[in-house]
């Protein structure tokens, strides 16, 4: 998290000049500023409904879960069994891929292995319940089959791939002490 | 995200009954990361809100519409790419492209590649875990996308 403080003046010159654009926007009536500050309020507001509740969980998870327990069942000596945590944690999910970063960041500092923190993303892309529900409401429950069916083993094994990988290649993410 | 309330009430409430003084530093440890990712996230929203004006959604179904075509395959998998946009939204989109006559298959790579690849929220995802990590996991999650896309293709005659 070095170069996000780093970057904090560019990012707050930035916010400035776009929430400076909504407001004239919306002033004079320009309609394209309107809807960039529509599109852009819709958003925050699902982000803000559901980050309380996400952050709120993360700190319960930072100061109850011990480390151990987590470098037992997600860690290197986890085994296959860790895929079933996994799907289970990404299942209640509200908000995708974007609340589920932090979440994955959290878990491999508390000794997730690397291939556990990748099949948990795309278990977060494929297989939350809410999602599921609106797919199959949409699509069709067939639609939804075929999906799960087709994309959980590709998640399993592309993670397993990529997990490997990094850890034979020694990868370290950024601000972490060897 | 009715779930997630709940959830997150009962966790809250199981944790004041076993410690106060803990489920005190947990608030405060959730606040502390909220408050440091805020930044990114922000970015991250002034991102989506420009990307979603500029592709709006009469133009991906402009763009789609048709019968199944490589490149209609192509461009679903890079709009679902660099766009993000909540569950609510994407599957009445979807509903609204198949009523159109895009192929399901076509349907399957939009959603999984809007899912699972981030574009958008790639400054995010580098700041987090590296940009070697992030490019990986994007790359091979598009990859996936059209995997999926491949089974849908084989599975036509039995989806309908």
């Amino acid at each position: 998290m070095k170069d996000t403080k780093k970057k904090f003046p560019v990012r707050i010159a930035l916010f400035a000049v776009f929430s400076g654009f909504i407001a004239v926007s919306l002033i004079t009536g320009y309609q394209p500023g309107r809807d960039l500050g529509s599109n852009f309020l819709s958003f925050l507001l699902e982000m803000v409904q559901v980050l309380p509740a996400v952050f709120i969980l993360i700190g319960l998870f930072d100061v109850w879960v011990k480390r151990e327990t987590i470098e037992k069942h997600l860690g290197q000596g986890g085994g296959a069994r860790s895929f079933f945590w996994v799907f289970i944690l990404a299942a209640p999910m509200a908000g995708g891929l974007l609340p589920a970063l932090p979440i994955a960041h959290e878990l491999h500092k508390k000794g997730a292995r690397f291939t556990v923190v990748m099949a948990f993303l795309g278990a977060v892309g494929i297989g939350r319940v809410p999602m599921v529900l609106f797919e199959s409401t949409f699509l069709g429950i067939r639609f939804s089959l075929i999906r799960l069916l087709a994309s959980i083993p590709l998640v399993i094994v592309t993670a397993v791939f990529m997990g490997r990988y990094l850890d034979k290649t020694g990868y370290r993410i950024p601000g972490e002490e060897p | 995200m009715t779930i997630l309330y709940i959830m997150t009430a009962l966790a809250l409430l199981v944790s004041l009954l076993f410690n106060r003084k803990k489920t005190g530093k947990a608030i405060l440890s959730g606040a502390k990361k909220l408050r440091k990712i805020t930044p990114p996230f922000l970015s991250v929203l002034m991102g989506v809100s420009v990307v979603l004006y500029l592709v709006p959604q009469e133009m991906i179904s402009r763009t789609l519409g048709g019968s199944f075509s490589f490149a209609s395959l192509i461009t679903a998998s890079l709009i679902g790419s660099i766009t993000f946009m909540p569950g609510p939204i994407v599957y009445p989109l979807c509903r609204i492209l198949v009523n159109r006559g895009v192929a399901y298959s076509i349907i399957a790579a939009f959603s999984t590649t809007l899912m699972m690849v981030g574009a958008i929220t790639f400054p995010m995802e580098k700041s987090l875990f590296g940009w070697k990590f992030a490019l990986m996991r994007n790359l091979v999650s598009y990859f996936i996308g059209l995997a999926i896309a491949a089974v849908f293709f084989l599975a036509q005659g039995v989806l309908i």
